[in-house]
């Protein structure tokens, strides 16, 4: 019918998710690599291990909060819930063991996002409210648990996540930890794409009361959502760690603007019902080549930050001109 | 008669201290269709919320196929073989038609979805409906309310239901997509399912239905076989008093032009409309849903971009203006879409009656309570909205006061010129003629009304001319009477009349 037919033109916003963002990383590379001065050292090998690994952090982050926001939902704590992970590993690393801190530092950020899920899910709560109120209570717990400063363990295993040494021949390596976050953005992409909890999570921030309706046990997909990504903030805290090689209680403040800002820069509402973990991390890219392109051409940290804030802007109004679904 | 497939007995329940079922009981057999009818209020969306599982009773009892089921959540009724078609649509925009037909009931293994059969799945249930057309890969959120509709039936057909619950389902269908939904009911009747049907439409209720129950004040107040029931004798059950004169006699002659359109264009529809509306006059434009007559009113009242035409208004020509302008010149319009655009349903009766003109109500920029309430007070008795007191919320009002709220508001403006977009939609039949009479009664004190309706009998009994919209076209516009039934529903689908007859 005539009404099937009106619809084709936005057939393409499926595509469209991850095109625009990718192009958006194009343009941001290109404008560096427009300046001779910068050009030779930013297309280095180097010099994208150098991104990757500082993407590392927020990239994992954006894949817990993709799946968030996809839900619609939001997470304040992240920043917190990454210092107090790594408080934890850096802790019980002062007793040896890695596996054990690697291991603990996870289980923490799942607990945290248990809380937050517990109370989102079952109470009813309201996303925003409750992880501000994790943001606190996870940041200080972080401080408590280092008392009020550093925790410094013994030379150890962990660290080798972030290291970029170079090898026998010269090059750098990509660090580990950089492989493993592809590997887990694969994993999550898959989940997201073609699982059934994946499909829960975009019905339930497409309309909650229709998934519940349909059968679906939101409670029970919204604790699966905060604490599965809880656990992925605390692998994000383990790598914070490896970077810092010390447990620092004060770190990663106001880092979820910055993952939040990458999931959105992505290709996702946050009023829910889209996004995908491509786009979250092509968005973190752009934060990371932006930081990254800056330096190089030697400009001022207040320029970067009026850059990255503009970007944002900018990237969400081109969005508002793409054709609505909803309207 | 055959055992039933689903009886429900003395079922009742309470939200806070009003009851909302006060004992009802229904039983449908397998392979029949069971109109549930009542009032809007009566208990029968409570009811079937009970059935569902999205709420659970506080007496009474379940049984289907003859053994007690108690439905903890819509998940376990799902299970047990109970679907539900859902008045108000419960669609996730941005998934796709398959994933929605699908939803909460995807083919797995392990987990993970099985696409395969749930593409499949997904075909076979539009193909039922005569719908294989319907592009599955596409967001439900892009497709129009009435093939929305269509993907909600779908989904209710997946997994084979032994009892089908459809609320309103016909509301927002064309009549050939209608059309093509009753036959899916026969066919599912020749499967043995049990269907349980809910409509404001009664006629449509006769054509399908066996057997019926109607529900009054959460209670059954009757029940028995279809074809012994006359429409007056339901309305009378319905209502609890019978409805003589549901619509009023007009007594009004129209005045002078107040408001002129002429080859009116927005960005889909209207195209080209043309009309004029006269002081005292109630002009109706009926039409199927998607024709572009809301779009007509938004466009006329600024919402949407006019990109052609001239609107006089007291043979003040001008192009497109804001909604604040047209406000300005003495024109209010009502949405059809009272919980999303219409009203501000956490705020008070109050707010939602001065919200266009606080004016009147305030000084120096500060609204006077008393005077606001006073104002307030006003419209509630002069248009019988049954409230508690002008602070109330509006979100607790029945729909029919709701929708004098909403009326009210364009009084309380004092406009002159009034676009009602489907006024009485899901209200009961009690409100809907008290709409009748507001509108008539404020045509005979020398308003003019656009009323936009997608219900025949009405605009025949309240409208003095009538305009028929066909894919963003306006009709030429005859006097009320000068229309049949037919002739409109002719028009509407777009054949010329000559042709038709």
């Amino acid at each position: 019918m005539s009404e099937a037919r009106i619809a084709q033109p936005l057939d393409l916003r499926g595509r469209f998710t991850v095109a625009a963002p990718m192009l958006g990383l194009v343009l941001v590379i290109a404008l560096f690599a427009l300046d001779p001065d910068v050009r030779p050292y930013f297309f280095t090998w180097r010099n994208c291990v150098l991104i990757l690994s500082q993407t590392a952090v927020i990239g994992v982050g954006a894949l817990g909060m993709t799946m968030i926001i996809v839900s619609g939902g939001i997470d304040l704590s992240v920043g917190s819930a990454v210092a107090l992970s790594g408080v934890v590993c850096a802790t019980v690393l002062t007793h040896g063991a890695p596996a054990a801190a690697m291991g603990l530092a996870i289980l923490t950020g799942a607990a945290v996002g248990l809380a937050n899920g517990a109370a989102i899910g079952y109470l009813r709560m309201v996303p925003f409210i409750v992880t501000l109120g994790m943001m606190g209570i996870a940041r200080g717990a972080a401080k408590w648990l280092a008392g009020n400063q550093t925790v410094n363990p013994p030379d150890n295993a962990v660290v080798a996540l972030m290291s970029t040494q170079s090898d026998t021949t010269g090059t750098l390596a990509m660090p580990l930890g950089v492989w493993l976050v592809l590997l887990l953005a694969a994993a999550i992409a898959l989940v997201m794409a073609r699982s059934v909890f994946g499909r829960h999570v975009y019905a339930i921030g497409s309309n909650e009361a229709a998934a519940r309706l349909c059968g679906i046990r939101v409670p029970l997909v919204k604790l699966w959502i905060y604490s599965f990504a809880g656990m992925l903030f605390g692998f994000a805290g383990v790598l914070q760690y490896a970077r810092l090689t010390q447990g620092d209680p004060t770190v990663a403040v106001g880092l979820e603007l910055d993952v939040i800002a990458a999931v959105v820069l992505g290709g996702a509402s946050l009023s829910g019902g889209t996004g995908s973990v491509p786009g979250a991390l092509i968005g973190a890219l752009i934060m990371a080549v932006l930081r990254n392109g800056s330096n190089q051409m030697g400009w001022p940290n207040y320029v970067q930050e009026i850059i990255i804030g503009a970007v944002i802007i900018l990237a969400v109004g081109v969005d508002r001109l793409r054709p609505r679904n909803d309207a | 008669m055959a055992a039933p497939r689903l009886a429900m007995s003395g079922v009742r329940k309470a939200f806070g201290s009003t009851e909302a079922l006060r004992g009802v009981n229904i039983s449908v057999a397998p392979g029949e269709v069971h109109a549930l009818i009542g009032e809007n209020g009566a208990g029968k969306s409570t009811l079937m919320n009970v059935l569902s599982g999205a709420c659970t009773p506080d007496a009474g009892s379940i049984e289907l196929d003859g053994s007690s089921f108690r439905p903890g959540n819509p998940l376990h009724a799902r299970r047990a073989g109970i679907a539900m078609i859902h008045q108000e649509l419960t669609l996730a925009p941005h998934l796709t038609v398959e994933q929605n037909i699908l939803l909460g009931r995807e083919y797995t293994r392990w987990g993970w979805i099985r696409s395969a059969r749930c593409r499949d799945a997904a075909a076979s249930a539009l193909s039922r409906l005569g719908r294989a057309d319907l592009p599955l890969d596409v967001p439900v959120g892009s497709l129009s309310l009435a093939d929305r509709q269509v993907v909600e039936i779908a989904r209710a057909l997946v997994g084979n239901p032994t009892v089908l619950v459809m609320d309103e389902a016909t509301s927002s269908l064309g009549p050939a997509d209608a059309l093509r939904l009753f036959r899916v009911i026969e066919q599912l009747k020749s499967l043995g399912v049990a269907i349980v049907y809910i409509s404001h439409f009664l006629e449509e209720c006769q054509q399908v239905c066996d057997r019926y129950t109607v529900l009054r004040d959460g209670e059954t107040v009757a029940s028995g076989p279809m074809r012994d029931a006359t429409l007056p004798e339901l309305i009378r059950l319905m209502v609890g008093r019978s409805v003589e004169t549901l619509y009023p006699v007009a007594d009004r002659t129209p005045g002078e032009v107040v408001l002129d359109v002429a080859g009116l264009r927005g960005r889909r529809a209207p195209d080209e409309v043309t009309f004029t509306l006269r002081r005292g006059e109630i002009l109706g434009i009926a039409g199927l849903v998607g024709a572009g007559r809301t779009e007509t009113l938004r466009t006329l009242f600024g919402l949407d971009p006019m990109l052609d035409g001239r609107v006089s208004v007291h043979a003040r020509p001008s192009g497109g203006l804001s909604p604040r302008q047209r406000l300005h010149q003495g024109i209010g319009l009502t949405s059809e879409n009272r919980k999303d655009e219409g009203l501000l349903l956490n705020r008070s009766i109050a707010d939602n009656l001065t919200l266009t003109r606080f004016d009147t109500v305030a000084r120096l920029g500060f609204v006077s309570r008393s005077r606001h309430h006073a104002a307030a007070q006003r419209q509630i008795d002069a248009l019988g909205i049954k409230a508690a007191r002008p602070s109330q919320s509006v979100g607790e009002l029945s729909g029919g006061n709701q929708q004098k709220v909403a009326l009210g508001r364009l009084l309380h403006h004092d406009a002159e010129i009034l676009l009602l977009d489907e006024p009485t939609r899901g209200i009961d039949v009690a409100s809907k003629a008290e709409i009748y009479s507001i509108v008539s009664e404020l045509a005979r004190r020398g308003r003019a009304i656009v009323f936009v309706s997608s219900y025949l009998p009405e605009l025949l009994g309240v409208c003095d001319t009538i305009g028929v919209m066909h894919r963003g076209r306006l009709t030429a516009i005859r006097p009320a009477r000068a229309w049949t039934g037919h002739d409109i529903m002719t028009a509407a689908l777009g054949q010329s009349l000559e042709q038709a007859s």
